[in-house]
């Protein structure tokens, strides 16, 4: 895809369709639609800083038991993770509104990995979502 | 790609007879719907609107540039003494927006008919 802001929602449409081929359910479809979309957004604008020159690939495998998407950029990756946000902090104008991305990804999906590619190029986010939590 | 955000306000009035400013949302709310979220919100007077409701019944996907442009209208509707109240919203937006803590500030009801009856 371009890092182009709204192309996400390809991405989104292809993963939930895969999704429901596998049999999860539409509560679990649209926990992976959110955390993909907040997955490419961020690839767009952190890793690729929204050059549309530079492409965000999606490469989504399906296995028996589990849907497992990699969303990749041109980025150097993340030396550590965001801390969660605060809402308080926030109303209060200590914390910036935004900011709430990566968050939402690891609440809504089952793994959620950020892994920094070699020479500062390739990073990826891979998020995996299981039919075994289904029965939670 | 993003489907365009629009945005109208409506005055209605409560059952128990406080007036209530609805504003109803169309289409995506993402980084391209600020005139449309904030833009709408700051043009109605301060000095009048005390009880703001949202209506997201007809919007399909929000994401976490839209939802910083909500905490941004709450900020500024605290700072004017405001209160602020959301309907429509899907249950995974639901679980969404009480995850980063909305529901704090703004009280989420299913339907504009529950919304108006709280109020």
């Amino acid at each position: 895809m371009p890092s182009r802001l709204g192309y996400e929602k390809v991405a989104m449409s292809t993963a939930a369709a895969v999704a429901k081929l596998m049999g999860f359910r539409e509560d679990r479809v649209e926990d992976l639609k959110t955390a993909v979309a907040e997955a490419c957004i961020n690839a767009m604008e952190h890793g690729n800083r929204l050059n549309e020159g530079l492409s965000v690939g999606v490469v989504l495998s399906a296995g028996q038991h589990a849907l497992e998407v990699k969303v990749i950029d041109d980025g150097k990756g993340l030396k550590e993770l965001p801390p969660k946000p605060d809402m308080d902090r926030k109303m209060h104008g200590e914390e910036d509104p935004r900011g709430m991305g990566m968050f939402l990804i690891q609440a809504l999906v089952d793994e959620a990995e950020w892994v920094a590619g070699a020479n500062g190029k390739s990073s990826y986010v891979r998020l995996v979502i299981r039919l075994d939590a289904e029965a939670e | 790609m993003q489907s365009e955000t629009k945005a109208h306000m409506e005055k209605l009035t409560s059952p128990a007879g406080h007036p209530v400013t609805v504003l109803r949302f169309e289409g995506d709310i993402a980084s391209t719907s600020k005139d449309a979220v904030l833009g709408t919100y700051q043009a109605l007077p301060k000095a009048t609107v005390r009880s703001v409701l949202l209506d997201f019944s007809k919007v399909d996907y929000i994401n976490s540039s839209g939802i910083a442009l909500v905490i941004q209208m709450l900020i500024e509707a605290s700072n004017s003494d405001q209160k602020v109240y959301a309907f429509g919203l899907s249950p995974h937006f639901t679980k969404v927006f009480t995850m980063v803590g909305i529901t704090k500030y703004a009280g989420l009801f299913a339907t504009q008919a529950e919304a108006l009856a709280a109020l």
